[in-house]
């Protein structure tokens, strides 16, 4: 897509001054082909589990049909509270300080909104989401990206993020597990730097939407390191672990005065979420747990598949520890990131996605979603193993 | 019998899908092949593992769509062995391809397979109502296959996501 440099009088300058989306450019040319095999997917690959949306149907039969609390349903945000609580040991006061979005994209947008001022610095681990860098342009915020290596398995590291404050930054962005390299930072591994958190008086936007999709050890969230609750605004939603992308769905857990003013927000552009959806989202809390337990099961299986199977086929990988997606090396290529995409896709078939779009890092890399089946896994592999062999220096 | 958490997980893929290979299998669990093998063998002999099958839709293939019936069969249980040897007589039947023991209104559930309705009407009528303690059969055809063994024929929820996502 070619970027018009001129300034266009008509439209805004913030929205002028973001990028369209390079995923959106790669699905662009993805998407005039066929039969190709699709590891460019960051969302589920099962459908949402019937009884929620038989729930949602019946919310409709009842005639459910009108406008929740801003905040959404408070039966919601009390099962939303009850799950957190007891999943990753995150209390929150379903009153006053869970806040039920439009997706968790919705919630990113409030928290930056609602923390930060013009000109104010944010740093944005990446490579990491897509969304987060523009999200902070748009509120006027400076995005500071501080990119993370492979050589420390794609987290953040104290010096790291030392280096890049300085007296404009606000708030830092972490995402972990993470899109797109699977990357999940232990309880000590945060505690330090929460440290240079604390010391520079800083917030934090911490989006955990892939929580329950941790392998090793089970989720840790930075909310629950001292003095972090605080300055924390915790992300989560329903798309990843209940496989409701489509549904439009996620929430907040972060302090009262911070929930307050996103709800400020959330009141005058969204009013509410969608109602359907949040009766959907209550049986997923009320009888989903079982089915979220088996969809992550099936993740960790194909993870395991294909971490071992990039090794034998000459693709450098680390092992993610969370999400559903490996983010290995292609620099033995020779190729960017995204011509190494380009090539694969025109002579194989297969749709990866480059790893220059998720930041800085995220080069000579490309993003593979195991959310899909283990046929097209299997195909997959030997897909990019023959083309490997062609183009491997 | 004892089975470890690999074990029960080797069993799930493997009901899901009997032909994964042992190559991928392994990958899967984090087990070398051998292991994955052993375990196989060792689910086998134990008789925990009875068959590999696949779940066909033969309605799909010309000419070789049977027809289903399931029977209830109020029987007289036996002094000493109950419904055991009954059952065992049924069983043996080729036509027959399940059997259960029931609560309720009736005592033995026979799923027979046949070619046609009439050769259906002659194995109950021949074969079962003629044998001595069986009291009263009661035969139902199946119309229609939607789900088999878990598997849900034509449900049409293919993969409805875009080529690539966030
Ligand atoms: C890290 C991360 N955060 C947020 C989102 C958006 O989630 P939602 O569908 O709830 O808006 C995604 C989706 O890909 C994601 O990967």
């Amino acid at each position: 897509m070619v970027q018009s440099t001129k300034v266009n009088r008509r439209l805004s300058k913030s929205v002028q001054s973001i990028q369209p989306s390079g995923i959106r450019r790669f699905f662009d040319l993805a998407s005039t082909m066929d039969n190709i095999i699709s590891l460019g997917v960051g969302e589920p690959d099962f459908v949402t589990p019937w009884n929620v949306r038989e729930a949602a149907f019946s919310s409709l039969e009842r005639g459910f049909t009108a406008y929740t609390a801003n905040a959404g349903l408070l039966e919601l945000r009390e099962e939303i509270s009850k799950y957190m609580s007891q999943q990753f040991a995150l209390p929150y006061s379903p009153d006053s300080e869970v806040l039920v979005t439009v997706g968790a994209s919705e919630a990113i947008d409030l928290a930056i909104r609602a923390l930060v001022d013009p000109g104010d610095e944010v740093i944005v681990v990446e490579p990491t989401f897509v969304s987060y860098a523009p999200i902070v342009s748009l509120a006027g915020g400076v995005p500071v990206s501080v990119g993370t290596k492979k050589e420390d398995e794609f987290k953040v590291t104290p010096a790291q993020l030392e280096a890049a404050i300085t007296p404009k930054t606000k708030l830092v962005m972490i995402c972990f597990p993470n899109n797109p390299t699977g990357a999940v930072m232990t309880k000590e591994e945060l505690e330090l730097i929460s440290h240079v958190i604390k010391k520079h008086d800083l917030l934090v936007l911490s989006d955990e939407i892939y929580a329950e999709l941790s392998y090793e050890t089970s989720h840790y969230s930075i909310a629950r390191l001292p003095d972090m609750r605080d300055r924390t605004v915790v992300i989560s939603g329903f798309s990843k672990a209940f496989a409701m992308t489509g549904w439009r769905l996620g929430f907040t857990l972060a302090p009262e005065d911070i929930t307050a003013a996103m709800l400020k927000i959330h009141q005058y552009t969204m009013m509410c979420a969608s109602t359907p959806a949040q009766y959907g989202a209550l049986e997923a809390l009320q009888n989903g747990l079982a089915d979220v337990k088996k969809m992550v099961q099936s993740y960790n299986q194909r993870r395991n598949f294909i971490v071992k199977s990039y090794a034998e086929i000459g693709l450098p990988c680390h092992t993610p520890g969370g999400a559903f997606y490996a983010f290995p090396s292609i620099k033995n290529t020779g190729y960017d990131s995204g011509e190494f995409a380009e090539k694969l896709l025109l002579e194989e078939r297969v749709a990866v996605v480059p790893g220059d779009v998720f930041g800085e890092g995220g080069e000579g890399h490309i993003r593979c979603s195991y959310a899909t089946s283990m046929e097209n896994l299997e195909e997959s592999v030997r897909r990019i193993g023959r083309f490997l062999e062609k183009h491997t220096r | 019998m004892g089975v470890n958490s690999k074990e029960i997980e080797v069993l799930q893929i493997i009901e899901e899908n009997g032909r994964v290979s042992l190559n991928t299998l392994a990958k899967m669990v984090e087990l070398s092949e051998e292991q994955v093998e052993g375990i196989l063998k060792k689910l086998e002999k134990e008789k925990v593992i009875l068959s590999y099958s696949a779940v066909i839709d033969w309605s799909k293939v010309y000419d070789q769509e049977n027809v289903t019936a399931m029977i209830d069969v109020k029987v007289t249980p036996q002094r000493g062995v109950g419904f055991d040897d009954i059952a065992k007589r049924i069983y043996r039947f080729p036509e027959v391809k399940a059997l259960y023991l029931m609560s309720g209104a009736y005592d033995l559930s026979v799923v027979i397979e046949g070619k046609s309705m009439s050769q259906i009407a002659r194995f109950v009528s021949d074969k079962l109502s003629t044998l001595d303690s069986v009291i009263s059969t009661t035969t139902h055809f199946q119309l229609k296959k939607y789900k088999h063994d878990g598997v849900v024929f034509e449900d049409g929820e293919e993969d409805r996501r875009i080529v690539v996502t966030p």
